[in-house]
């Protein structure tokens, strides 16, 4: 799993290629964590467009990053999704929790 | 990171060591049970590991080639890797409590029905590993109401699968689970004509 991060219209974009599974999310919660409650970003934006498996404790570690820019007042949203993550949304019943965009134009405009 | 693969006849993946003979099946059990149980199976692959999470990735590779070489629809396939991958981290955090370079081993075999010339019905996959017993509370899983992190790896094996059993046998704690193929229409046994 890599993360690149990115900073556009005054927002941080974490793009994230690879698998989010046991062994790479605790990577994941911590720059998720740091980018919301160490610097304050107000809307945090992930890419993940070329994530091609995310597995339960990665789920685990975006509901943490929810609720921590809950907590904060910010804004955590989720653009790019495959099938395969999409459908892990879907079975965690999470899709209508989280803002969820198909394009990174629909994610930065909303 | 030891492991070690141990194939049946699948000629379409790489690296085949050991031929595999067709064996009698246990008789299923089950949500898939409306279905008639298979008379007979065929081990696939064998894999031996050790509890690191850095071998999870090994896995989900070969459990998505095997799902392909036996024609499981793309969705049905994602089914089967992530439930061998939640079924695996399970062991990982729960049964052996995070310590690495502990046994795990994982049998797959392919369901065969009644006869002789009928088509493959479907994948078995046993997961074998000798932690501590597993709670038949947490087995429950948890309600999706509630919006926490934790507690979705069982639910997602149950919802994935047709067939999932736990079970302990001399020490050892055992998880069986079906993934059925759904009977092809007459058109495609004449190539799709």
């Amino acid at each position: 799993m890599l993360i690149a991060s990115r900073q556009l219209q005054g927002c941080v974009i974490l793009d994230i290629s690879g698998d989010i599974d046991l062994a790479h999310s605790p990577e994941m919660r911590k720059v998720l964590l740091g980018e919301i409650k160490g610097k304050h970003t107000l809307k945090l934006f992930l890419n993940l467009k070329n994530v091609r498996y995310i597995d339960s404790s990665g789920i685990a570690s975006l509901v943490e990053g929810l609720k921590a820019s809950r907590d904060n007042g910010s804004r955590l949203i989720l653009f790019g999704l495959s099938p395969s993550v999409r459908e892990v949304m879907e079975l965690s019943r999470l899709q209508k929790i989280f803002e969820i965009y198909d394009t990174e134009e629909q994610a930065l405009s909303s | 990171m030891a492991s070690s693969l141990r194939l049946g006849n699948m000629p379409n993946l790489p690296g085949a060591t050991e031929m595999g003979g067709r064996v009698r099946a246990s008789k299923l059990k089950g949500k898939g049970d409306n279905k008639a149980a298979s008379k007979r199976a065929e081990l696939l692959l064998r894999l031996q590991l050790e509890s690191n999470p850095e071998a999870l990735c090994l896995v989900r590779a070969t459990l998505q080639s095997a799902s392909e070489v036996l024609h499981f629809p793309e969705s049905d396939s994602r089914a089967i890797v992530r439930s061998v991958d939640e079924a695996l981290a399970n062991v990982v955090r729960h049964a052996y409590s995070g310590r690495a370079g502990l046994p795990i081993e994982i049998t797959c075999r392919r369901l065969w029905g009644e006869t002789p010339a009928s088509e493959p019905r479907g994948l078995e996959i046993v997961l074998e590993d000798s932690g501590a017993a597993a709670d038949p509370k947490k087995l429950r899983g948890r309600s999706l109401q509630e919006v926490r992190p934790g507690g979705l790896g069982l639910h997602f094996i149950k919802a994935s699968m047709d067939v999932v059993e736990f079970s302990r046998k001399n020490g050892k704690n055992l998880l069986r689970m079906v993934k059925y193929l759904a009977p092809s229409k007459p058109e495609e046994k004449l190539g799709g004509e």
